[in-house]
């Protein structure tokens, strides 16, 4: 592993061990061990069609929803491990938030019902406590302002990026501990990125944040650490600082400088 | 000099060829005009208010109206709708959410099949399991029309299903919700007006079925006094008063016509204003 045992005094909030996935017979992921600290923000980067976005799926068992995949290894999320016999994906991904490459507000529902739809289906029906979470998640996803007088407008009527923030505002609206990003800002404009950054940075405090980049500069602007994934495989984690400073491995430097 | 030659060969090849598209497309529409035109020269003049009030008067006698006949196939229409909308969803659903079970291939082949099973054969289906045992109703004609209705309905709604990206059902899943509440509460809400649109084009396709209810609710004279015996129904009364060789109930017969082709043209115009109105736009996707 990449830290010297003694140094961690970082909790950790997911640990992974041992992590191979699979596409029917195409191996995706092959052993990949990674610690996940609480309250960091982590940047999974890589070249196109390295096993990232495999990565996080497996992190919230999204992976084994598409049709012939499968994985071996455990993910413990505190303390647990997820792919433990009989623990239920249902369950697991209230816990663990995710926003994808495009913004997919559900159609035809209001920026309300947006929100409030991961409450309401588990269960949640006092309409203050909704209005309340509607309102406390719409803030962190620094949206509030742009939509608290229009809250029954369709959410797809919002921009792209509003769209991508209500996407991140419903996503917390559940409370998870961990949020899973897959390439969020790759869809959208630079004024639209640099909120959704600046909004990753004070959402570090209440989640731990796993992102996928496929821009380095981004993941140097937001992580505070970096793993690189090369074929499927984990070539380096390191903090971010250092990753680009000094690479562990040969590979990390050569995709720094972009010999890739 | 050569290539301005030959810019000007293509450009006009090109325009011929397009003009050529316009009028073979032309013409490919012209005979549903020239039916529409038809129908409303002959049919609109039987359209009273005895049309929709009166049943049939016999032959010679004036007056009279086709009332029976657009109640019973109001009614069997209904009861069809009512027993095979959810059916037909639920089989779109199916096929669209669940289509790597190993279930689906087949099922989805049976559902090609029957929708093209010409609607004659099911009328003499349900007539030898329903209508040889109990005779002709309303219940034997309903059940031939749900037979045709469902998978129409359920193919709509798969194909509706699927145009939804796949992204909008993991974000579901990724929130905590087993499958078939992002099913129930996601994807079909999302998609309503669009559904809704599949189901009411599918009840024009069988308003104007004719074959099926021959063989089981076969017509009736009056108006039916129960769901269990011989029941009217407009496209019926349609192809017994036009062969009937009367006048007065050919003209009826004209009228019946131009009613149904009115039904099927305003429940066309109104799901097209419906889906104008209430498309979810997927404007992200690429």
């Amino acid at each position: 592993m990449s830290f010297k045992k003694g140094k961690m005094k970082q909790k950790t909030l997911i640990e992974v061990k041992a992590l191979s996935a699979w596409f029917k017979k195409s191996q995706a992921l092959s052993n990949i061990n990674l610690l996940i600290e609480k309250n960091k923000v982590t940047a999974i980067i890589g070249p196109s069609g390295c096993g990232k976005s495999t990565f996080i799926r497996c992190l919230n068992r999204l992976h084994e929803e598409v049709e012939g995949a499968y994985l071996k290894g455990e993910v413990i999320l505190e303390g647990k491990n997820i792919y433990d016999l009989g623990s239920d994906p249902v369950l697991i991904r209230r816990n663990i938030g995710m926003v994808f490459q495009k913004p997919n507000p559900f159609p035809g529902m209001s920026i309300y019902d947006n929100v409030a739809i991961g409450l309401k289906l588990s269960g949640i029906k006092k309409r203050s406590l909704l209005d309340e979470r509607v309102e406390r998640s719409l803030r962190n996803a620094a949206l509030w302002k742009e939509v608290k007088d229009h809250l029954s407008r369709s959410g797809q009527s919002l921009s792209g990026g509003q769209q991508q923030r209500l996407c991140i505002a419903r996503a917390l609206a559940v409370n998870p501990s961990v949020m899973l990003m897959d390439e969020p800002t790759s869809a959208l404009e630079p004024i639209s990125t640099a909120w959704i950054e600046e909004l990753i940075q004070k959402l570090k405090n209440q989640v731990t944040v796993v992102f996928v980049t496929h821009n380095m500069q981004q993941a140097a602007r937001v992580s505070d650490r970096i793993a690189f994934f090369l074929n499927g495989e984990l070539v380096e984690f390191n903090k971010t600082s250092w990753f680009f400073t000094k690479p562990k491995h040969s590979k990390s430097e050569d995709y720094i400088t972009g010999r890739f | 000099m050569r290539d301005s030659f030959y810019y000007f060969f293509r450009k006009t090849y090109n325009k011929i060829m397009l003009l050529l598209i316009f009028l073979l497309s032309l013409l490919a529409t012209l005979p549903f005009f020239y039916i529409a035109y038809f129908v409303f020269q002959k049919g609109f003049s039987a359209i009273n208010w005895d049309f929709f009030t009166k049943i049939p008067s016999g032959p010679g006698i004036a007056g009279g109206g086709l009332a029976n006949g657009i109640l019973g196939s109001a009614v069997m229409v209904g009861m069809a709708c009512l027993a095979g909308l959810p059916w037909g969803v639920f089989l779109g659903v199916f096929l669209s959410e669940y289509r790597f079970h190993p279930l689906s291939k087949l099922l989805r082949f049976v559902v090609d099949l029957s929708v093209s099973t010409p609607s004659i054969v099911i009328g003499i289906f349900i007539y030898s399991l329903l209508v040889s045992f109990f005779g002709f109703s309303a219940y034997a004609g309903a059940m031939a029309l749900m037979l045709i209705l469902i998978p129409i309905i359920g193919k709509s709604a798969e194909e509706i299903l699927k145009m939804v990206p796949n992204h909008i059902r993991e974000a579901g899943l990724a929130l905590g919700l087993p499958r078939w509440k992002v099913i129930l509460q996601i994807l079909i809400p999302g998609t309503v007006a669009m559904l809704f649109s599949g189901v009411i084009l599918s009840i024009a396709r069988i308003a104007g079925e004719t074959a099926p209810l021959l063989f089981t609710s076969l017509g009736n004279q009056f108006f039916s006094k129960s769901l269990n015996e011989p029941t009217a129904s407009l496209p019926v009364q349609i192809y017994e008063f036009s062969k009937s060789g009367f006048p007065d109930l050919e003209a009826m017969a004209w009228g019946g016509a131009f009613l149904l082709i009115s039904f099927v043209f305003f429940i066309n115009f109104s799901t097209r204003l419906l889906i104008f109105i209430r498309k979810p736009s997927y404007k992200n996707e690429f």
